[in-house]
Formats: C-alpha cells, sequence, structure tokens
C-alpha cells in the first residue's frame, strides 16, 4: 500500500498548445478510493497514464509511497491497472491471464496456482479459468481484469473506466461489488470516470478536472454542496445548478431547492422541502413561467423562465418529487421560491465563487 | 436470398439475375479461360507425348512421371525448390517481423523510410533481378570491389557469386528475400497495428519486459496474419522462376534449379512439353494445400 502524490504534473502532447494536463498536483490518502471526475477531453486518462508510466509527464513529478518515480518503469512502480477495454490477453485462457503479472514478475512456479484461485475466488470467476476471453460476458471480462490486476497484491490500483463498457443495470451492481471489494482489499485506488453517479457514489473524494486542470478536490457532499466554479457547479448534478448571471456576480441554485411557494405553507410540502421550511430561513420568491415538464417516475422536471425584476427571461429548472399534485402546464405562471442559504455566488469574471452578496439581487 | 427477393419485388427486379451474371462473368471467364483452361491442357499434356513441332498426339500414360522421377535433376530441382522457400521464408519472417516492429514506433521519417522498403516490391521483378545479376557479376560485382578494397580478398580469388553451387544458391535465396520482405513487412505491420495499444500497455503494467511481451502477447496474437504472410511468401518463392532464370538460369550444373524453371527448361527450351507439364504438376500438391490453409485461415479471421 502507498500513497501517490502529483506535483505539479504537467503534459503537453504538441509544442505550442495547451497541456492535456497543466500543473496537477494532489496527493492521495492511504488506502482511499479517489475518483477523477470530468468530461471527456479534461485529461484525466492522461493524469492516470502518467501515474502508470504510460506517458511521460513534460514537467513535474509523480511520488508512489514517497518516492520519486518519473524515471522508473510501469513494471518497477508495483501498480495495476484495469483498462476501459479490460485489456485482456485473446489468445490466453483466464487462468493464464491472471497469471501472467506472476509469471512476468518472477513470483516461484508452485504459487501461481493458489494466487489465482485465490484472486478468482474474490471475483467468484472460479469457474471460468479455462474459458478464453472472447467466451465471456463483458462483466465477466471486467472480473478477470480485476483479478489479473490484484493477483499480486499492487500497492496502487489504477482503473479506467471499468464500467463504461457494462449495460446500465450492471453497472449498478458492478458499482457497488468494485468499492466493497477495494474497501476490504484497502489498496490505494485512483479512478478515472466521466460519470458523475459513479463518481459520488464510490469515491472518498473526488477530484473535477477540466481542460487538463484540477478544479476541485473534495468529498462527494463538498463538490456537490460547495462547487469551487461555475464548471464543477453544472458538470454535477442532473440537471445541473440553475445559473442566474447578476450583474458582475452569477447566482446558483439546485433545480431541487427551487420549489412551488405553495409547498412552503407545508400541506404538500416535499421532505427534502419540509425541513427549509422549518428552519424558516429568508426565501427569494420568484415567478416563473413554465414553458414544458419532463416526468421521470419518481420526480418530475419542470423548465421554464423567470420573470420580472432583473432576472427577467433567465432559463431555469425546478425539480420536484412526482407525488406533489400540482399542475404546471405550458404557459402558466406560478411563484417559486428559494432558500437564501441554497443561493452559491460566482464572480463573472473568473468564474469561481465569491462570498454572498448582501445586496438584493433579484 | 437473390431469387426470394425478385419474386416480392416488382416486374423491374427480375433483371437482377441477368445483371448479377453479367457482374459475375468476367470473374469466370477470366478464371475459366487463363487458369482452368492452361490447367487442363497441362495434365493432358502430363499423360502424352506432345513435344513443340510435333503433329501427333498419343496418351502414354504416366511414362512422362515414371521417366522424370528417374531423373537426377528432377529431384535436384524438387529439393532446391524446397530449400529456397524453407530458407527464403524463415529469413523473410524473422527480418520483416523485426522490421514492421521497427516502423510501428513514431519516427520522424517513417513515411519516407517506409516508402523505401516497399520500393523493391513494387520494382518489377524482372528489373531488380538484372540490377542483382550485375551487383553479383563475376567481374563487375560491386561487393567484390568492396570486400577487395577491404582487402578482405585479393582480387584474383574474390568469390564467383552465381559461379559457385553454394554461392549461387545463397544469392538466389537472397534476392528472394529482397522481394518478399517488404511485402511481409507491409502485411505484418497491418497485424501490429490491428493490435489494440492497451494490451501490449497491460502487459508493461503487468511487468512484462520487451521480449516477453514480443513472444508472449504480440507474436502469438499476430500468428494468423504472420501465416497469411508466409503463405503468400511460399507461394511466391515456390512458383517464381524469374528470379533463377535470370540470375543463374539454373547453374552451375543444376544446383539452383527448381521445379518452374526445370520444366520451363525441359518444357520449352527443350521442347519437350509433356515432359515439362508433368515437372510442373508437381507443384500442385503444394499449392494446394497452402490454398487451403489461407481459405482456413481467411474464414477463421472473418469469425473472430
Amino acid at each position: 500500500m502507498a500513497v501517490v502524490e502529483t506535483r505539479n504534473l504537467t503534459k503537453v502532447f504538441k509544442e505550442g498548445e495547451l497541456g492535456a494536463v497543466n500543473d496537477v498536483s494532489l496527493v492521495t490518502e492511504e488506502g482511499e478510493f479517489l475518483v477523477c471526475l470530468g468530461p471527456s477531453g479534461s485529461g484525466k486518462t492522461t493524469l492516470l497514464r502518467m501515474i502508470a508510466g504510460l506517458e511521460t509527464p513534460t514537467s513535474g513529478e509523480i511520488l508512489i509511497g514517497g518516492q520519486v518515480v518519473n524515471r522508473l518503469s510501469p513494471r518497477e512502480r508495483r501498480i495495476a491497472m484495469v483498462f476501459q477495454s479490460y485489456a485482456l490477453y485473446p489468445h490466453l485462457s483466464v487462468y493464464k491471464n491472471i497469471a501472467f503479472p506472476l509469471k512476468a514478475q518472477k513470483v516461484p512456479k508452485d504459487q501461481h496456482r493458489k494466487k489465482v484461485e485465490w484472486a478468482a475466488e474474490l471475483l467468484g470467476i472460479g469457474r471460468l479459468l479455462d474459458r478464453k476471453p472472447r467466451e465471456l460476458s463483458g462483466g465477466e471480462r471486467q472480473r478477470v481484469a480485476l483479478a489479473r490486476a490484484i493477483v499480486r497484491e499492487p500497492a496502487v490500483f489504477l482503473l479506467d473506466e471499468p464500467l463504461s463498457n457494462l449495460d446500465a443495470k450492471l453497472r449498478a451492481s458492478a458499482r457497488q461489488e468494485l468499492e466493497q471489494f477495494q474497501a476490504r482489499v484497502a489498496t490505494t485506488t485512483i479512478y478515472v470516470t466521466h460519470d458523475q453517479v459513479e463518481a459520488m457514489a464510490m469515491g472518498d473524494r473526488i477530484v473535477v478536472m477540466n481542460f487538463g486542470e484540477v478544479r476541485q478536490i473534495g468529498s462527494a457532499a463538498e463538490v456537490y454542496d460547495d462547487p469551487a466554479d461555475t464548471f464543477v457547479a453544472t458538470f454535477l448534478g442532473s440537471p445541473p445548478m440553475n445559473l442566474v448571471e447578476q450583474g458582475d456576480v452569477i447566482v446558483g441554485f439546485r433545480p431541487e431547492h427551487f420549489f412551488p411557494v405553495t409547498q412552503l405553507a407545508g400541506r404538500a410540502a416535499l421532505p427534502e422541502e419540509i425541513r427549509v421550511t422549518d428552519r424558516q430561513g429568508p426565501f427569494v420568491s420568484l415567478r416563473f413561467r413554465v414553458s414544458h415538464q419532463e416526468y421521470l417516475g419518481a420526480e418530475r422536471l419542470v423548465y421554464g423562465s423567470l420573470e420580472g425584476g432583473r432576472c427577467d427571461g433567465k432559463k431555469v429548472v425546478s425539480r420536484m418529487s412526482a407525488s406533489h399534485a400540482a399542475s404546471y402546464e405550458t404557459g402558466s405562471l406560478h411563484a417559486f421560491a428559494v432558500s437564501e442559504r441554497h443561493l452559491k455566488f460566482f464572480d463573472r469574471q473568473t468564474q469561481k465563487r465569491t462570498r454572498p452578496r448582501p445586496d438584493p439581487w433579484w | 436470398m437473390v431469387v426470394n427477393r425478385t419474386k416480392v419485388k416488382s416486374a423491374g427486379a427480375t433483371q437482377i439475375p441477368a445483371l448479377g451474371i453479367a457482374m459475375f462473368a468476367p470473374s469466370v471467364l477470366f478464371i475459366v479461360l487463363l487458369i482452368g483452361l492452361p490447367f487442363m491442357l497441362a495434365v493432358l499434356y502430363a499423360f502424352s507425348d506432345a513435344r513443340i513441332g510435333s503433329t501427333g498426339f498419343h496418351l502414354v500414360g504416366l511414362e512422362n512421371f515414371r521417366s522424370i522421377l528417374h531423373s537426377p535433376s528432377f529431384r535436384k530441382a524438387l529439393r532446391n525448390s524446397i530449400v529456397f522457400t524453407l530458407c527464403a521464408q524463415a529469413i523473410v519472417v524473422v527480418c520483416s517481423t523485426i522490421l514492421s516492429i521497427a516502423l510501428e514506433k513514431p519516427f520522424r521519417g517513417r513515411g519516407l523510410v517506409r516508402f523505401l522498403i516497399l520500393l523493391s516490391w513494387v520494382a518489377p521483378v524482372s528489373l531488380g533481378t538484372i540490377g542483382w545479376k550485375w551487383i553479383l557479376d563475376s567481374i563487375y560485382s560491386v561487393i567484390t570491389w568492396v570486400l577487395v578494397w577491404l582487402h578482405i580478398y585479393k582480387p584474383y580469388s574474390a568469390p564467383m557469386w552465381l559461379g559457385e553451387p553454394h554461392l549461387a544458391m545463397a544469392s538466389v535465396i537472397l534476392v528472394h528475400c529482397w522481394r518478399l520482405i517488404p511485402f511481409s513487412t507491409v502485411i505484418i505491420l497491418a497485424g501490429l497495428s490491428a493490435i489494440p495499444k492497451e494490451i501490449p500497455e497491460a502487459a508493461s503494467i503487468d511487468g512484462a519486459g520487451f521480449w516477453r511481451t514480443l513472444f508472449q502477447i504480440n507474436i502469438p496474437m499476430m500468428t494468423p496474419i504472420l501465416s497469411v504472410a508466409v503463405l503468400f511468401g511460399t507461394i511466391f518463392t515456390f512458383t517464381d522462376m524469374t528470379v533463377v532464370y535470370i540470375l543463374t538460369a539454373g547453374g552451375p550444373f543444376d544446383s539452383t534449379q527448381t521445379l518452374p524453371s526445370l520444366a520451363f527448361a525441359t518444357g520449352i527450351a527443350g521442347s519437350d512439353l509433356a515432359a515439362g507439364a508433368a515437372i510442373s504438376l508437381f507443384l500442385v500438391p503444394v499449392l494446394v494445400v497452402v490454398a487451403y490453409l489461407m481459405l482456413r485461415l481467411a474464414h477463421r479471421a472473418e469469425v473472430v
């Protein structure tokens, strides 16, 4: 087990161009499950590949277990990596796939069978050992890839979107298994994904990246409730945070914090909003013209725009429980409200979080 | 399936079979006229006493085969053909695998190097071989000139590249390799680039070094494409007579005679059509096996 650290890590693929990874400094904790989250092209995979030793950094340092590993080859870094495509060796059986790292690292031959069986049992693929990768389903391949990664007990796990090739249902269960598995082996893990649900569900901490830069590092609650800038605010959450420009600030609030005033009375209120009303914090009420709505089973999304005042015409979304009885027909006007403590303020120039404005912004 | 579809469709669609036949006809004609007919003729000649200029035509049964099997030059040609093919293929596979690994990594001027290497395949065989004939000439050889200049040989004792049996054999194999390496390199390069790059990367993370990755991952994954290269190469070398004919014409003392060149020398130059046809028929079993293996490989490649 080991701590992974990067210091001002930068990767520039073409001279003169913006780096794929820019000046990234981060430190994992011992045994931590760290998730790198970002849209495609944000540099998260490049970062992972540099830690793995598959990509040479342009500048900066990588430390694993306190030792600078920039000059070490992948095999000397004591890491294991699971690729998005799993990268199983197609001509080898599952057994030989899992045993390959042992062979390559010259583990004595008499220990192979025991170790392979241990890894296979841990992932529940003991009965598949004689098959070839092409005879396996997606979920089974993913487990073989994991088994191959753990068999030699690496210091660090690197996972590059290992669940993205699975169908939605399998992904949910695989996510849970992976999480439990990581907790059991307690190996420091860096997990790259573009799926915010995966990131929030699994990560001890989340590193949000965009354009090769780290935008925020924090727990799921921190990055969701306290986004450092407008990118984090809109990348996390579905639908994303409503942003309303007001002069030199941008005011943001989550769709679930934007709800009908009628609910404030408490009669038809939803559990999460009741908490809000109980505290009796100050509210900002807004007039909301509905343009259309989406029914999603458990909840519904009401799209529309604000009317009147300084924020006339700004597009916003409200997210409410589907059990909320009122109807929101297209074109109808409603009184909505948002608690003041749920308002986030961003500087319009830098897009970064700023302190709340005391003056009325609406 | 085509028939079913025409039934469902309207009147205009009934023309599809005619169009189909029209599209199909050129290749059938090509195969029948240029391959099927000469092949049948060769079989017929092999059992006859046909000679260039003779007017009579008698079937003589297995007489031609019996006589060539007893002929020492035929046995030598058969052995030479096998030696040529095996040696050339062994050298070609090793060299072109090395070359393709070198050419797969990006470097400055890679396109130019790839182009230059391919040139020897693009050049007409006969022209290239004539060039080699001069390079290996007993008097004007640049190789000999360089060796003499380096004081490795005295001018009067320099090796006769095409004049001594073993050297002549080596020279013919060398020219075959020169011609086939680019071709195999291109095929193997295609196979190498078809390996997803994550797989060797995974191997390097798993702790495999260059050699282990090469022999346990890359080469096994390339086996289908390597076999295609070998089978093509086998056909090219086994049936080729241009190189032998131009370089040595089978000499000295039949030491570089191969089945095709012996068939030509006997059937056309020696005007014994029947014996020439019988000799060339000995190529058939080898080619049938190679063709069968190739079709099977092609089929397997489609499935996977």
